[in-house]
């Protein structure tokens, strides 16, 4: 049993090991292109501080893990091994709690500070406010609905523009929206954008995100909103300028010729 | 039995009638004895029952779920010409969402909490304290039966005409309460939420007589600082029921208002559901849905730890027990399990870090819960302190709590990931939260409650388990365990949501099947090799092999006791003399010292 037990938690061991540092091919051999079993690559231009933050973290979480389990398999090995007296007749050891306080805590209050300012990059009102309104976007069951201001730049004018699934955007932009629900919880996720608020009834919530690539990319609700919630999907299209002017052009068209002039 | 044991109690305490009442051993009915009984083991005894009933219907929930994630709208076998025969025997979304509600109601409602502050709460706590019952044995009896409305509050919401409750078992307004938003449940959410409030006074029962037994029903000599750490974990985890369940308790009956009267605390003005105004019905609005989100975080992030607390100190318990050695670091163990439970009221805006909830807020309580880790750390610590310089027996009861300390690093570790605000937003809701609790909750408080069976198992039917089937049942489940939870830590990161009935028609999840599939194999495989427990369970039951007193060469106070304990527990006069983990002590030849132990 000796042995099984040591094996059983060097193998949870080397499985961590293992999902850290191969994360193109983890146990279930090569992915497909574009794929691994780390986060998918970011295009946002916050995205790069977050998944900073997250290696920095991971690293840390590795350093510990391969500490603390090894500590346990290497006890396991061989104080489980049948000997002759005692053990060690010891309640505890002032210095090493000491220790074993301190540098957790040194470690975590530097994570808690690291991340102030990116927090506050993304999500602080500080971060939206002064900024031109992009868009407004509504979530309800079980779509989503971009309104641009049109031609004219003002919303709540004959010529706003309703888009329903795709929400098209300029690249390299800061891209400000409110988001709105009207019936349930709803939430914005863009796992490329590394972007994610949910939309609360009753609540109009400012969020920004800059894309940093073009083209198109899934939009997921990420709050349970009802027996729709997996299908709730979007896509976010990220374009040139250009195209962008020439797609708001055509969508004016478009509304026109439809003759839906009271949207 | 010899000596009169109305002796335990300090003079000048309450209801001395009531304990030694327990002691005139007159023969009970059947149904006195077994069914409305008093007695504080039998009590604990019915919780397990329950609870681990519950456990297996949960667990086939999850199966269920499992299924779906695997070969999504494919025909379930076996029982999907049952349950759906209008839909080609595959499950529905509605059903889908009902089904992941009701797995994590059954396992934190009627599972984890009643086994570990029911079961071993009421079975414990007056044997390894030296009291012959709970200070309040009628109350504790009431305790269990609350649980029976709450369960026919459940049966009733899950076979609801229709469907049963669909807002997950965080139950966010709007979308539990406004009726058109989910239509299959009709009133199934109301039946849920009674069925929360009830389970609420079972509760808030224990936790009543636990906090009381424990100050006031102490031997002689027992002082608080000689308390085992379970009785120390179960004594703050009532602590901890005592606070924050009246805000759970008071949030459930504002959503039954504002279900059955329409008093809007959580509807929002200018709502349109559906096609339908609830205000064209006479709804009340001008609420707010994060209002619930508050104060339902505000009772459940303190629930987490009464899901993990007491897990930590039989943990503790055990691993000293079977290592042979004195805890290490008794008071830092101690601080910390009261730090945790301290600090777990000012950590649950952690749960709405991308809820809207003002940021400067959520940078707040991001710093109280990276505090928070420090405690655990050094719980972590301090049990590999144990293990050094030990003698450890790997029997099964050790083998699991071994697991359990494995498994809450896993899940510890990955904690901090969620407590840094910026990569929450990306991990918020995916599957990499989903592994992280289960962890915890599966790796760590279950393979604790798996550990304590086969550990009081003798003291509860005076009868071991087996010993081989034990170490079959451990094996088997840590490597499934590992495979099934392990796994989804690369579905998040994938960013695949929970709660999706078919992710795989977005481009960003489209990869995730072959090790969804992967995922739902290992944990039918789980599922199946617990059919070893249950065998060893009951097989044991009848014809274990029988036991005395001390089985495990203990040094706390239940072992003082015969296996199984009389009504009134002890039958000799109980003094404590030292703390609870005196193994290896140079004082005595055997490597243990009990606490009831006089030296000359």
């Amino acid at each position: 049993m000796r042995l099984i037990a040591t094996l059983l938690f060097a193998a949870l061991l080397v499985f961590g090991i293992w999902s850290f540092v191969d994360s193109e091919t983890f146990l279930l051999g090569p992915m497909p292109d574009g794929y691994s079993w780390w986060w998918p690559e970011y295009t946002s231009t916050f995205g790069g501080d977050i998944d900073f933050l997250f290696t920095f973290i991971s690293w840390l979480i590795l350093v510990f893990f391969v500490g603390t389990m090894g500590a346990l398999i290497m006890f396991v090995f061989k104080y489980s091994k049948k000997r002759e007296g005692k053990a060690v007749f010891s309640h505890g050891n002032h210095k090493l709690e000491m220790i074993w306080t301190g540098i957790p805590a040194a470690l975590l209050l530097i994570i808690a500070f690291m991340q102030m300012t990116t927090w506050a990059d993304i999500k602080f009102a500080g971060a939206t406010a002064g900024k031109q309104l992009f868009a407004e976007v509504f979530a309800s069951q079980f779509d989503w609905r971009f309104r641009y201001p049109g031609i004219d730049g003002r919303f709540g004018t004959a010529d706003d523009i309703e888009s329903v699934y795709e929400f098209v955007v300029p690249v390299d932009e800061d891209i400000v929206f409110n988001l709105r629900s009207h019936d349930v919880l709803h939430s914005f996720f863009v796992p490329v954008l590394r972007l994610k608020q949910d939309a609360v009834p009753g609540m109009t919530i400012p969020v920004w995100f800059n894309s940093m690539e073009e083209g198109t990319f899934d939009l997921i609700c990420a709050e349970l909103c009802g027996w729709g919630h997996y299908k709730m999907a979007g896509r976010i299209t990220v374009v040139s300028r250009a195209e962008f002017d020439q797609w708001i052009v055509d969508k004016t068209a478009e509304k026109y010729s439809n003759g839906q002039e009271n949207q | 039995m010899s000596a009169p044991t109305t002796t335990h109690v300090k003079p000048g305490m309450g209801a001395p009638g009531t304990v030694r009442e327990h002691h005139e051993h007159h023969e009970l009915s059947f149904l006195r004895k077994y069914i409305f009984s008093t007695d504080h083991k039998v009590i604990g005894i019915q919780f397990m029952f329950t609870g681990l009933f519950f456990f297996l219907i949960g667990g086939l929930m999850a199966m269920a779920i499992r299924w779906q994630l695997a070969w999504p709208w494919t025909k379930m076998p076996v029982i999907g010409g049952i349950l759906f025969p209008n839909t080609g025997e595959a499950i529905t979304p509605e059903f889908y969402t009902m089904l992941f509600t009701m797995h994590g109601t059954l396992m934190i409602f009627f599972v984890i909490i009643p086994l570990l502050t029911g079961a071993f709460g009421n079975f414990l706590i007056p044997l390894m304290i030296g009291a012959p019952d709970m200070a309040f044995p009628r109350l504790n009896m009431f305790g269990y039966w609350a649980m029976i409305p709450a369960i026919a509050c459940i049966v009733m919401s899950f076979m609801n005409p229709g469907g049963g409750p669909a807002a997950g078992w965080t139950a966010y307004p709007p979308l539990s309460t406004i009726e058109t938003a989910a239509p299959g449940s009709l009133s199934a959410q109301t039946y849920w939420l009674l069925a929360l409030t009830w389970i609420g006074v079972s509760s808030m029962m224990g936790a009543i007589n636990y906090v009381t037994t424990i100050v006031k029903m102490r031997a002689p000599g027992m002082t608080m600082m000689r308390m085992p750490l379970v009785i120390w974990a179960l004594f703050i985890a009532a602590l901890l029921q005592l606070f924050a369940l009246p805000v759970l308790t008071a949030a459930s009956i504002m959503q039954i208002l504002d279900r059955t009267l329409h008093t809007g605390f959580f509807t929002p003005t200018n709502l349109v559901v559906n096609q339908m105004n609830p205000e064209m019905v006479g709804a009340a609005a001008g609420g707010q849905p994060l209002l619930w989100q508050h104060l339902f975080w505000f009772y459940s992030h303190p629930a987490v730890y009464v899901m993990v607390v007491p897990a930590m100190g039989m943990a503790s318990d055990i691993l000293a027990t079977h290592a042979r050695k004195p805890l290490f670091g008794y008071k830092p163990m101690v601080y910390s399990l009261a730090s945790i439970a301290g600090l777990g009221f000012i950590v649950w805006g952690h749960h709405m870090f991308t809820s809207g909830m003002n940021p400067a807020l959520g940078m707040t309580f991001m710093v109280s819960t990276i505090i928070i880790a420090l405690p655990s750390a050094i719980k972590v610590f301090n049990w590999l302190g144990t293990l050094w310089g030990a003698r450890i027996r790997l029997t099964t009861p050790m083998l699991n709590a071994l697991g359990f300390v494995a498994m809450f690093i896993v899940g510890g570790l990955s904690g901090i990931w969620m407590a840094a605000t910026p990569v929450d937003i990306y991990i918020h809701d995916t599957y990499i939260i989903v592994a992280h609790f289960h962890y915890i909750v599966f790796g760590g408080s279950v393979f604790a409650i798996f550990a304590s069976i086969y550990h009081w198992f003798p003291k509860m039917f005076g009868r071991m388990m087996n010993e081989t089937l034990g170490k079959i049942h451990f094996v088997g489940s840590f490597i499934f365990t590992n495979c099934v939870f392990y796994m989804m830590h690369q579905l998040g990161m994938a960013g695949l949501m929970r709660r999706t009935a078919m992710p795989y028609d977005y481009e960003t999840y489209a990869h995730l099947q072959p090790l969804n599939q992967f995922i739902s194999i290992s944990a039918f495989c789980l599922f199946a090799w617990q059919i070893i427990f249950v065998f060893n369970f009951f097989h044991s039951l009848w014809w274990g092999k029988r036991v005395g007193r001390n089985p495990w060469q203990g040094c706390s106070l239940e072992w003082e006791a015969p296996s199984p304990p009389g009504h009134g527990n002890f039958d000799h006069q109980i003094e404590v003399y030292r703390g609870p983990y005196e193994y290896a002590s140079p004082e005595v030849e055997e490597d243990y010292l009990p606490q009831a132990k006089k030296l000359s």
